[in-house]
């Protein structure tokens, strides 16, 4: 695999730490209710959204699941936007109507925020079947958990994409947990780039943790896509270091295993690789940290300013607004 | 069966037969063997003879006769030519001609990227379709029935039906899912439900249901043009009928119900497969002195208040005739409906008749007994003309 430059390896590590406060900071909004409902934080699997996010164009879409703040973020969608949403505040990129599980931008491409498992898969179909359609080379990224290919949806859509060519990126996110179901226990066949070879595109598995393992098989992803040769399934292992969700008491699994895996988190790899060829010391990685620190604080003043909708708009965005004809 | 009036004064033994005749057509309804794939009659013939003439330098006819079957290809070929962004997607929809036949002759015309066969995957399928739309296309997706469309109920209730909202309002699912709805074909309780009052339980879709051939040829076009996913449920029984249909459009909106047959003493709430019988019940009951108005509601959801309370407010009766069943249905959500906004206009309690509380069973006469007919709906229209409760009459 080849050496990511230095400026690029830098701009990795500056994403994923980015990533990495911000779902800290989540987890201490929540503690303040600032962030109420279902809360699932990225922590430990940030080198995917940010490794796959780093080759995306900005015409390409996403599709992503319930644990999304990663993807939206690295898409481009402002912090501000993003912590707003999960305030329910105005400003939110959902207009404070999805929360954390619903982050939406039009201007980005990102296609929610799906909090059915599997169920973003057709739609990831459905939005490369209309590129194909309009014969363009654009792409569109589908982020799934590993629990997600015991569903239905996935065999269809997996089936679809590849029976129809379409321009689709299965970025698989296995973190090993069905919520609190282990692959093993769930999975009869626990080789997911193999069962997705039964679809008849190429797949492989890579290393969730390795950001540069994420961009090299990204890369050569999107160019077979991008050609029209198709769909592609990647497999990427990685873990998740916090709890499901906020009301996870984590019975299902070791602390040590936890801890294992936050010894070869992607932030640390990426960190000690740059430190041994010379790129980066402790300092610069405290400016990076720093930095993001900022920006996210005035994230959470954004939220924390941004307005709650009027009661009286309540029944908006159920139909387009000059539509309605007759009250339902 | 008339075959000379815009609906046909039929009664469901009618329907029933016009059914056979489908099967005797050759029209494969795909789901017997699915030997037969000729999808090819004469029907075909004489509705391309209307549109021609049209075309001739003769005066253009105001209407052309042609099947609900036809009227729907109709429809599709209409908007296939008129907007590329328009495509149908399904089982069976290309090489074998849909399994109604509904298509058939598509493919050939528009080829395969436009007439897309599909897997057996409903729920990939119709999510392929909601993505397609928020991508910008217009797909017209189209499932074999209604209770196939089970399969994919969270694509539609979790996704079609709420992405505009979780997304602030900045996407917006311009889709429109066919399918077919309704009994009377002795496919017995996995073909032949009627949930079309179920779909419109949800905010976010739109439910409307033809009952005319006219509205089977000209109800699509809206459908396509609103920015909202858009479920057309089309009864099985009404494919094969004829009746006079509008060369040019009508320009109906989607959400309007229609009175289609005027009457002072009593209202008739139908939609879809319903109306045939309510209007052939509404013929016996003026031999015997009750003049009934036949309400078609053609939209679900929304449903026209307006129209409804406007009609029950002239007859001060009302009878809601469902293929659904009763229980939670849509005819109880029409008779609150009238209770909430017309209670002081009503000389009797909202009737209804609705399917028998059992999934549909296969033999001929269990069928039949179990689905509205023109003698229930006779009886409920004297009940609520009588204006007191008869216990032993209510509930069925």
């Amino acid at each position: 695999m080849s050496r990511l430059d230095t400026a690029t390896r830098t701009a990795l590590l500056r994403d994923m730490v980015f990533v990495r406060r911000f779902e800290e900071r989540c987890a201490q909004l929540y503690q303040e209710t600032k962030i109420r409902g279902f809360l699932h934080l990225y922590v430990g699997e940030e080198a995917i959204a940010a490794g796959v996010c780093h080759l995306l164009r900005a015409d390409d879409g996403i599709v992503a699941t319930y644990r999304e703040h990663g993807h939206a973020l690295m898409k481009g969608v402002s912090a501000e936007a993003v912590m707003a949403e999960m305030f329910g505040r105005v400003d939110g990129c959902s207009g404070g109507r999805g929360g954390s599980m619903h982050l939406f931008d039009a201007e980005h491409r990102l296609y929610g925020g799906n909090a059915i498992v599997g169920g973003g898969l057709p739609l990831a179909v459905g939005l490369g079947l209309a590129e194909q359609m309009n014969d363009t080379d654009r792409v569109i990224a589908c982020f799934f958990g590993e629990g997600a290919m015991a569903e239905g949806e996935f065999h269809e859509s997996m089936n679809l994409a590849a029976l129809w060519d379409l321009p689709v990126l299965f970025c698989c996110e296995n973190n090993r947990y069905a919520m609190g179901t282990a692959l093993e226990r769930s999975e009869a066949e626990t080789d997911l780039a193999m069962r997705a070879a039964g679809y008849g595109m190429p797949s492989r598995a890579v290393d969730g943790m390795d950001v540069e393992a994420v961009v090299a098989a990204t890369g050569e992803a999107l160019s077979a896509i991008r050609s029209g040769a198709g769909p592609v399934f990647l497999e990427f292992r990685t873990y998740r270091f916090r709890a499901h969700s906020m009301y996870d008491p984590e019975l299902y699994r070791d602390k040590g295993e936890v801890a294992e895996w936050r010894q070869h988190g992607p932030i640390r790899l990426l960190f000690d690789r740059m430190v041994a060829d010379g790129e980066i010391d402790p300092d610069a990685m405290a400016a990076i940290e720093t930095a993001a620190d900022a920006e996210i604080e005035r994230s959470v003043e954004f939220a924390d300013a941004s307005p709650w909708e009027d009661v009286a708009t309540l029944e908006r965005h159920v139909y387009a607004p000059d539509r309605e004809e007759v009250p339902a | 069966m008339t075959r000379d009036t815009m609906l046909p004064d039929t009664g469901r033994d009618d329907l029933l037969d016009e059914f056979d005749d489908e099967h005797d057509d050759g029209f494969d309804d795909g789901f017997d063997d699915g030997a037969d794939d000729g999808a090819d009659d004469g029907a075909d013939d004489e509705f391309d003879d209307g549109f021609d003439a049209e075309r001739s330098n003769g005066p253009a006819p105001a209407t052309v006769e042609m099947t609900g079957r036809e009227a729907m290809r109709e429809a599709m070929r209409t908007a296939m030519l008129a907007d590329d962004r328009v495509f149908l997607m399904g089982e069976d929809v290309g090489r074998y001609g849909g399994c109604f036949a509904v298509s058939a002759g598509l493919l050939a015309e528009f080829g395969p990227d436009r007439i897309r066969d599909t897997p057996l995957s409903e729920s990939a399928f119709v999510g392929a379709g909601i993505g397609a739309a928020m991508g910008g296309m217009r797909p017209i997706v189209e499932i074999m029935t209604v209770n196939f469309s089970l399969l994919a109920l969270d694509q539609i209730v979790n996704n079609a039906a709420t992405l505009r909202h979780m997304s602030g309002g900045q996407f917006g699912v311009p889709l429109v899912i066919r399918m077919t709805t309704g009994g009377g074909r002795q496919l017995a309780a996995q073909h032949s439900h009627s949930l079309d009052g179920w779909y419109a339980h949800i905010p976010g879709l739109k439910i409307v249901a033809p009952a005319t051939i006219e509205d089977f040829r000209w109800m699509l076009a809206p459908a396509l043009a609103d920015p909202d996913p858009v479920i057309i449920f089309e009864h099985g029984g009404l494919y094969g009928v004829a009746g006079e249909v509008p060369v040019a459009d009508p320009g109906l909106p989607l959400a309007r119900a229609i009175v289609r047959r005027p009457g002072r003493d009593l209202t008739l709430i139908a939609f879809g497969g319903t109306l045939p019988i309510c209007l052939d019940a509404a013929h016996q009951l003026a031999t015997a002195g009750i003049d009934t108005e036949v309400l078609d509601l053609r939209s679900l959801r929304p449903l026209d208040d307006a129209t409804i309370l406007e009609s029950v407010r002239r007859t001060h009766r009302a009878v809601v005739v469902d293929e659904g069943w009763r229980s939670g249905g849509i005819s109880a959500e029409i008779a609150a409906r009238i209770m909430e906004q017309g209670f002081y206009h009503l000389d009797a309690p909202v009737g209804r008749v609705c399917a028998a509380e059992v999934p549909l069973p296969y033999p001929h006469h269990l069928e039949l007994a179990a689905l509205p007919g023109v003698d229930r709906i006779v009886r409920a229209a004297h009940v609520a003309m009588r204006g007191a409760v008869d216990e032993s009459e209510v509930g069925r």
